[in-house]
C-alpha cells in the first residue's frame, strides 16, 4: 500500500516537473544554507579549540606595567618593573606548575645568504612546558644554558623553512644581531594563535643570552613579562590572588596605590573567544534555518495549489474507496518526498560549497554526520508540518463536492 | 425471499440554494433485489443523479433511511462508507472519471490499492478485468490514448475489480454514440447475467429497453415502476 502510494507520489511529482523543481529549490537552498553554516560554525569552533589547545592550558601572563619614581609615573617604556627574582618567587607559590620570565622582540636572522625577520623570545626552559611545546628535531636548552648565556637557539617551523629550506637546521649556525647562534632544535608546529599570528614564526633562546646579546637591556635581570602556568584550572583563582599579593609585597606598593604590573588570564581570554564563536555559529545556524522555513512555506503553498487543482481526482479516489487517511497519506507523502529530495540535493550542494570554501579560502570547515542527520530530520519535519494542512484539507473534502468540482 | 441489496425508505434530499432549501428528492421508497437490472429514467432535474449519489454513498440524505445489503448506511462513519464504496458497490460515471496520469491497468487496480491488496494480486486482477472488457492489450496505455467507449469500459472494469454485488451507473452512455452505447449495454447485460445487480440512469428508451425493470422519476418522486419485456 505504502509502496503503491510512493509510486503515485513520484508520478505526481513528475507530472509538473518545473513546479516540483522550483518547490524543491526552496528546500535545497534552505538545507544547503544550514549545512554550510553548520560546517563553517563548527569549523570556527574547531579552529578556536585547536588554537586554545596549542596555546597551553591554565596560563597567566604577568606584564610589567608603569612604575612611579619620585611621583613621576612612566609607562612600561620607562623600564620593566618585573625581574627574574619575582619569577623565582612566583614559582614558590602554591598551585603554580611553571614560571618563565620572558623577553620578546622582533629581530633579523641571517643564515648564509638568507635572512628572515621573526619574533625572538628569550626565556627559561619552563616556558616550553607551560606552552606544551615539544621539540621535533634536536634538543632543548637547559637551565645551565640560561646561567651561562650560551648562544643556542630553538627555531619554529616557519623559520626553519624560510631560513634553511631543505637543509637540516640542527647544528647550523645563524646570526641574530651579528651574534652567532647554534640551532639545537626545531619546535613542533602550533599553527596560528587566536589573533591569527603564526606561532611557528619564532626563535627561542635562553633569557640571559637574549638580554645580553640580542636586546641589550640596560636593566639586567628585569623582564617585561612572566608566563605562569597553574597546575590545574581549579587552582587558577588561588594562583591569581597569590601572584597579585606577592608582587605588591615584593614591589613594596602601599595600600591604595595601583599595581605596577598587569595580570592577564590567557585561558579566560581563550574561553571567551570560544564562547564567541559558539554563539556565532548558533546565530549562523539560526539565520540559515529561516531559509529552511521559507522552503517549507513554499512546499505548503504548492501543496495547497495542488490540492485545489486535483480536487476532482480526490473525488474520484474517494468514490472508488479511498478513506480520509488514504488521501491524507498520499498528500503528506508527496510533501515529504519533495522535502526529502530537496534535502538530499541541499545536503550535497551544501557539502560541495563547504568543501569549496575550504579549498579556496583555507577556512576550516567541519563536516559532521550528525549535521546531515539533523538536516534530514528537519526536512522530514518540515515536509510533515507544512504538508499537514494541505493534506488534511484534501482528506476532508466531501466526495460529492469534490466530484462536482470543475 | 432473498434480502434486498438496496432498500430505501422515505429517502429525501434537499439542497441549499440562494432561494432557500430546494427538495431534489422527496421521500423515495424503493427495493432492489439481487440480480436485478434497473433503468432509472425521468426528465432532466427530476433527481436521478441525486438519487444515484445517495445510493453510491457519495452523498448523505436529508431524510429517510438507506439499507445497503441489510445495513443502515445512515449510521456509518466516513471510513465505513469508503469501505462500502470500495467493496460493496462500483460506481460508473457519465464522464468516465479515469485518472489521466495512470495507465489503464493502474486505473483499474486503484480500488485494490485502497483495499490493501498486494501488488501481484492487484496486477493480475486488473489484467483479468481489462481482458473481460476486451481491452487487455491496452493495459499500459494512458486513458487519453483510447476512445470514449473504451474509456467507459475501463471505468466499468475498475468498478468490477473488487467483485462488488452492485454496479451503479449514472448515464454511462451519455457521452457515447449509439453504436458504442450498444457495446456498453451488451457488457452490462453480460455482467447482469453473471448475477451482478445493476442500476443505471438513462434518458434513452433504447438503452432502458435492455434493462429488466424501469423506474421513472419526476420532480423528486417515483412516478412509475414496472418490469420490461427484457425481464422475461
Ligand atoms: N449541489 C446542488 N445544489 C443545488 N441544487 C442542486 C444540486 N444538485 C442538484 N441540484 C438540483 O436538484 C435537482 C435534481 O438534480 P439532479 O442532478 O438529481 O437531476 P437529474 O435527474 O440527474 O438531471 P439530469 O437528467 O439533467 O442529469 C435539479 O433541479 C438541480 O438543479
Ligand atoms: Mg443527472
Amino acid at each position: 500500500m505504502l509502496k503503491a502510494m510512493l509510486g503515485e507520489a513520484w508520478l505526481a511529482m513528475g507530472a509538473n516537473r518545473l513546479r516540483t523543481a522550483l518547490t524543491m529549490l526552496g528546500m535545497v537552498i534552505g538545507v544547503g544554507a544550514v549545512v554550510i553554516m553548520i560546517a563553517i560554525g563548527q569549523g570556527a569552533q574547531y579552529a578556536v579549540q585547536q588554537t586554545i589547545s596549542t596555546m597551553g592550558s591554565n596560563l597567566y601572563i604577568v606584564l610589567s606595567g608603569s612604575f612611579t619614581t619620585a611621583g613621576v609615573r612612566s609607562g612600561s617604556a620607562g623600564g620593566p618593573t618585573l625581574n627574574v627574582a619575582d619569577a623565582e618567587a612566583i614559582a614558590e607559590l602554591d598551585g603554580v606548575a611553571n614560571v618563565a620570565p620572558t623577553h620578546q622582540g622582533s629581530r633579523q636572522l641571517v643564515y648564509g645568504s638568507q635572512n628572515w625577520s621573526t619574533s625572538v623570545v628569550g626565556t627559561t626552559p619552563p616556558y616550553l612546558e607551560a606552552r606544551a611545546w615539544n621539540i621535533v628535531n634536536g634538543a632543548s636548552f637547559g637551565d645551565s644554558d640560561v646561567r651561562s648565556s650560551t648562544r643556542v637557539a630553538l627555531i619554529g617551523k616557519t623559520v626553519a623553512q624560510n631560513l634553511f629550506g631543505d637543509e637540516d637546521p640542527v647544528g647550523k649556525t645563524m646570526r641574530i644581531q651579528q651574534n652567532p647562534f647554534t640551532v639545537i632544535g626545531v619546535l613542533g608546529s602550533k599553527g596560528q594563535n587566536l589573533d591569527g599570528r603564526d606561532q611557528d614564526d619564532t626563535v627561542i633562546i635562553p633569557l640571559s643570552t637574549a638580554q645580553r646579546k640580542v636586546f641589550g637591556t640596560p636593566f639586567l635581570g628585569s623582564v617585561r613579562m612572566i608566563m605562569v602556568q597553574a597546575d590545574s584550572a581549579e587552582s587558577m583563582p588561588k594562583v591569581e590572588a597569590g601572584i597579585e599579593s606577592l608582587l605588591r609585597q615584593r614591589h613594596r606598593l602601599r595600600e591604595g596605590s595601583p599595581n605596577d604590573f598587569f595580570l592577564r588570564n590567557l585561558s579566560a581570554a581563550a574561553e571567551s573567544e570560544a564562547e564567541t564563536t559558539r554563539t556565532m555559529s548558533i546565530l549562523l545556524g539560526a539565520i540559515a534555518s529561516i531559509s529552511l522555513l521559507v522552503g517549507g512555506i513554499g512546499i505548503m503553498n504548492i501543496m495547497l495549489v495542488s490540492v485545489t487543482e486535483r480536487t476532482r481526482e480526490i473525488g474520484i479516489r474517494m468514490a472508488i474507496g479511498a478513506r480520509q487517511k488514504d488521501i491524507l497519506t498520499q498528500f503528506l507523502l508527496e510533501a515529504v518526498m519533495i522535502s526529502f529530495a530537496g534535502c538530499l540535493l541541499g545536503l550535497v550542494l551544501g557539502l560541495a560549497i563547504a568543501l569549496g570554501i575550504n579549498a579556496f579560502t583555507g577556512m576550516v570547515v567541519v563536516i559532521s554526520g550528525s549535521a546531515a542527520l539533523v538536516a534530514f530530520a528537519v526536512a522530514a519535519m518540515v515536509g510533515i508540518f507544512f504538508g499537514w494542512y494541505p493534506a488534511r484539507k484534501a482528506a476532508q473534502l466531501d466526495p460529492i463536492e469534490a466530484l462536482r468540482y470543475q | 425471499m432473498t434480502q434486498p441489496v438496496i432498500r430505501v425508505v422515505g429517502l429525501g434530499k434537499s439542497y441549499e440554494t440562494a432561494a432557500g432549501l430546494f427538495p431534489a428528492l422527496r421521500g423515495v421508497d424503493l427495493e432492489i433485489r439481487p440480480g436485478e437490472y434497473i433503468a432509472i429514467m425521468g426528465p432532466s432535474g427530476s433527481g436521478k443523479s441525486t438519487f444515484m449519489n445517495l445510493l453510491g454513498c457519495l452523498d448523505t440524505p436529508s431524510t429517510g433511511d438507506y439499507f445497503l445489503a441489510g445495513e443502515n448506511v445512515g449510521q456509518m462513519d466516513k471510513d465505513a462508507l469508503a469501505i462500502l464504496r470500495n467493496r460493496t458497490l462500483g460506481f460508473v460515471f457519465q464522464g468516465f472519471n479515469l485518472l489521466p496520469r495512470m495507465s489503464l491497468q493502474d486505473n483499474v487496480a486503484l480500488p485494490l490499492v485502497y483495499a490493501g491488496t498486494d501488488k501481484e494480486a492487484r496486477r493480475s486482477a486488473a489484467r483479468e478485468m481489462l481482458d473481460k472488457v476486451g481491452l487487455g492489450q491496452y493495459a499500459e496505455s494512458l486513458p487519453s490514448r483510447i476512445s470514449g467507449g473504451q474509456q467507459q469500459r475501463v471505468a466499468i472494469a475498475r468498478a468490477l475489480v473488487n467483485k462488488p454485488q452492485l454496479i451503479l451507473a449514472d448515464e454511462p452512455t451519455g457521452n457515447l454514440d449509439s453504436h458504442t452505447s450498444e457495446e456498453i449495454m451488451r457488457l452490462f447485460g453480460e455482467l447482469n447475467a453473471e448475477g451482478i445487480t445493476i442500476v443505471l440512469v438513462t434518458h434513452e428508451p433504447d438503452i432502458a429497453a435492455h434493462c429488466k425493470r424501469q423506474v421513472k422519476f419526476l420532480d423528486g418522486e417515483i412516478v412509475s415502476d414496472h418490469l420490461t419485456g427484457a425481464a422475461a
